[in-house]
């Protein structure tokens, strides 16, 4: 079959699907999506299929990014747009089958949205809703609208027509079509990716390798998993692209073993390639063979860096070396190699289907074409997102992710993970490209983007961050190796209230020299959540030193539980809960935490009722209650 | 299964399968390792032996290759694997709490395996299901927005 064949079959095959004359289901089915009870959830919609004798078919697809409402799923009637709902579970599953499937009423009470052509009176247009509208969806184009185990849904949508163009064009062409677009490495450093492959198509030597880089360590980013759960065959025709222009006739997918449901999609989808002759020996009949092979990791944030990666494949310890030489002169077995992120391959795909003016036309000067983002955290509308460059924070952080929830204070919105930094209240309107972000301290990394509330202690946060790198360091520097120890060890010993403001400074001095004298990006990186907390909350530093106090009551050690007289109702919950029987009290007596046992497990906080709300968190403060139980005064709520 | 007293008969046995894929590279070092510890549960001093024969490496090279990376386990592992994400989005949502909950109720720190060899406890940063956070997966089944009071369910299965 050559291609035009091939496409027309896919195309067809999408039609069907879209003018199927049976009502289909599709559930979003992810790893977020099952996380969040898909699976229970199709197990109730086939029970209902069958006991009301429904013919349909159940289409599993990955996810369309409105994490916050999994498990989602949709409902296409023929003739009818398809119809999104959220939060589905398995107890409205029978509701949503009657109501809907059976006497077409479509529940405008549980639906999110209408997609396609045509309205339901009372329900929005999906694309259309606060979370939706700032997006402009090109990596993520087809991400829960396809069957990612499908390659004829992904052909269908245009996919591999970037190789059948690129295939009509020199190398060099294609090269300078990568340039042309501005696109810049998604990974998190921003080198720019048609000058990343020119080097290496200059490298001499006649064995030549690239690499996909989806070992996505970043604790609180999981772009490219979803994205290689939803849409495989986007970052592999982007490889297809990449290996014709530079040159290489092997390629490597290094993915973490943490992500076995992309390892499994990446597996379909390669062997989809193979029997359409999209991988292999002369490839669409053209003189350009490429084979592939996926290398699973086995649990080392460092293999993100491309040399310890390269280190990795190759049966190593995974340690980074010094460059140059770069892997494009020197990588992988000593040959020139290109390695990329899993976005950045997928964006160079879109680049060919659809031409590199069409992607500059998104973004800023510096920073063209979208980026994917990944938000979570203390954020109303949590999930995986597609902006322009240039966006502002706060049109991410209040436009798509609704604000934070039960109505607390922005406190700081973390980019880039433990490489990243924090970005305080009176940066939301920073835009989002790679220079403002540099600027500000903190960096655009690979897209994962925590916000925090009034409740997160930012030293702590930082503290938190340098647990991270510390465990994760390799090793190989000794500023690193053992500076990060040294730094956490002093962030251990302010958030315990054992600081001084002099432990401040050194903390700040030891960053410094961690930075400088660090091989890799993991140590040279790993100082900025605690500079940019210092240079933006400086305030809770001093707080901790200085008054033993934690502003944002998280610091156990800093904290105090206390019951209030006048609030206790003596109902005897707190005391049963304690887990260390430090709560005294008895039936209508005013309960009183005893401080000395007190482990400030918070568990007195947490079960007290809340139209009593009688045990406060206080930090660098005594309260005056009783020492003992007095009774309960009467005639109070 | 968790065996902790595999004779150096059984590991040789099973290795001997797992190296039928190989062609005895030292490249192919970690996928060897990885479906050894499947194979085995954890890797044993024999095995570290019987892959270094294989490969014609030194003991002390594979020993460093499976120390480095967090995924081989040198001692034997419960048969339930219970994994608490610590990423940056679970520890903002109270994931230090949930790890210690369930710290609690299977009686064992992180990195640790119960005495009967049924459960094992791992904190890993992180699953990338940062949305639905905290997270806890029990073998490989995610379970997202978790709280303390639905743990012992999680781990006993029932949900």
């Amino acid at each position: 079959m050559n291609f035009a064949e091939i496409r027309k079959k896919a195309e067809a095959e999408w039609a069907s699907l879209e003018k199927s004359p049976r009502p289909h289901i599709i559930v979003g089915a992810a790893t977020c999506g099952r996380a969040a009870g898909a699976m229970a959830v199709i197990k109730a919609i086939k029970a209902e299929l069958t006991k009301h004798k429904i013919e349909a078919d159940i289409m599993q697809v990955g996810c369309i990014g409105t994490c916050y409402a999994e498990p989602l799923v949709d409902i296409v009637k023929p003739g009818r747009p398809r119809l999104s709902y959220g939060n589905v579970t398995p107890q409205i599953v029978p509701q949503l089958v009657e109501d809907y499937l059976i006497n077409d009423n479509p529940r405008p009470d549980l639906a999110l949205g209408t997609m396609g052509e045509g309205n339901i009176t009372g329900i929005p247009n999906f694309w259309e809703l606060p979370m939706l509208k700032p997006q402009v969806r090109i990596v993520l184009r087809n991400c829960g609208i396809i069957d990612p185990e499908k390659i004829e849904h992904y052909i269908a949508r245009g996919g591999y027509s970037g190789i059948i163009n690129a295939l009509k064009m020199t190398p060099q062409q294609v090269i300078d079509t990568i340039k042309n677009s501005g696109l810049r490495g998604r990974g998190g450093a921003g080198f720019a990716t048609g000058t990343k492959w020119q080097l290496c198509h200059d490298a001499p030597g006649k064995t030549k390798y690239i690499i996909c880089n989806a070992d996505e360590g970043d604790p609180g980013a999981f772009m490219n998993r979803s994205l290689l759960e939803s849409d495989p065959h986007a970052a592999l025709e982007g490889m297809l692209i990449g290996a014709y222009a530079i040159g290489a006739k092997e390629g490597y997918i290094y993915c973490r073993a943490e992500y076995p449901l992309a390892i499994a999609r990446l597996k379909t989808a390669l062997k989809q390639m193979e029997e359409y002759g999209l991988l292999g020996e002369h490839i669409l009949g053209a003189d350009f063979s490429f084979h592939l092979k996926i290398k699973e990791g086995a649990g080392a944030f460092v293999c993100g860096e491309e040399t310890a990666l390269i280190a990795s494949i190759e049966g190593k310890r995974g340690m980074p070396r010094s460059r140059p030489p770069f892997p494009a002169q020197s990588g992988l077995w000593g040959q020139p190699t290109n390695i990329n992120n899993v976005e950045t391959w997928a964006d160079a795909a879109v680049i060919l289907q659809r031409g590199s003016d069409w992607y500059a036309g998104y973004g800023t000067e510096k920073s063209k074409g979208t980026k994917t983002f990944a938000l979570a955290g203390k954020i109303n509308r949590t999930g995986l997102i597609e902006v322009p460059m240039g966006i502002p924070l706060r049109e991410i952080i209040y436009g798509i992710g609704g604000g934070i929830p039960n109505d607390k204070k922005f406190k700081a919105v973390q980019t880039g993970g433990p490489s990243g930094g924090c970005l305080p209240a009176s940066l939301l309107d920073l835009t989002v490209d790679y220079e403002s972000l540099a600027q500000a301290g903190a960096i655009m990394g690979s897209g994962g983007m925590v916000v925090t509330d009034e409740e997160t202690c930012m030293v702590d946060f930082a503290r938190y961050f340098l647990s991270f790198t510390q465990a994760e360091s390799c090793g190989k520097c000794v500023p690193c190796r053992i500076g990060t120890k040294q730094m956490l060890d002093i962030l251990e010993k302010i958030t315990r209230g054992q600081g001084q403001p002099q432990d401040v400074d050194r903390l700040v001095r030891l960053s410094q020299s961690v930075k400088a004298g660090s091989l890799c990006g993991l140590g040279q990186t790993a100082p900025n959540p605690v500079l940019t907390t210092h240079r933006y909350f400086a305030e809770e530093y001093d707080a901790h030193t200085k008054e033993k106090r934690c502003p944002a009551l998280a610091c156990s050690a800093l904290v105090r539980y206390y019951i209030l007289p006048d609030k206790c109702q003596g109902c005897g919950i707190c005391l049963r809960e304690c887990p260390t029987e430090a709560i005294a009290g008895g039936k209508r007596l005013v309960h009183v935490v005893n401080q000395e046992k007190c482990i400030k497990c918070g568990t007195c906080y947490d079960v007290c009722p809340a139209r009593f709300g009688a045990v406060v968190k206080v930090s660098g403060e005594e309260l005056d209650v009783p020492s003992q139980p007095v009774p309960v005064v009467a005639g109070k709520p | 299964m968790a065996e902790d007293n595999l004779s150096q008969a059984d590991v040789q046995e099973k290795l001997k399968e797992v190296f039928t894929q190989y062609e005895g590279e030292s490249h192919e070092l970690i996928p060897i390792l990885q479906e050894a510890q499947k194979a085995l549960n954890y890797l044993p001093a024999a095995a570290i032996k019987e892959i270094g024969r294989f490969l014609h490496l030194p003991e002390s090279t594979i020993y460093g290759v499976s120390t480095f990376y967090a995924q081989f386990k040198l001692k034997p592992q419960g048969r339930r694997i219970v994994k608490v994400c610590r990423g940056t989005a679970c520890h903002v949502r109270g994931g230090a709490r949930i790890l210690a909950e369930v710290e609690k109720t299977l009686g064992i720190k992180a990195s640790e395996t119960t005495d009967d060899l049924e459960y094992s406890l791992e904190s890993i940063a992180c699953f990338g299901s940062c949305a639905l956070a905290p997270v806890v997966v029990v073998d490989d089944e995610v379970h997202g927005r978790v709280t303390t009071s639905q743990i012992k369910d999680i781990i006993s299965g029932k949900k």
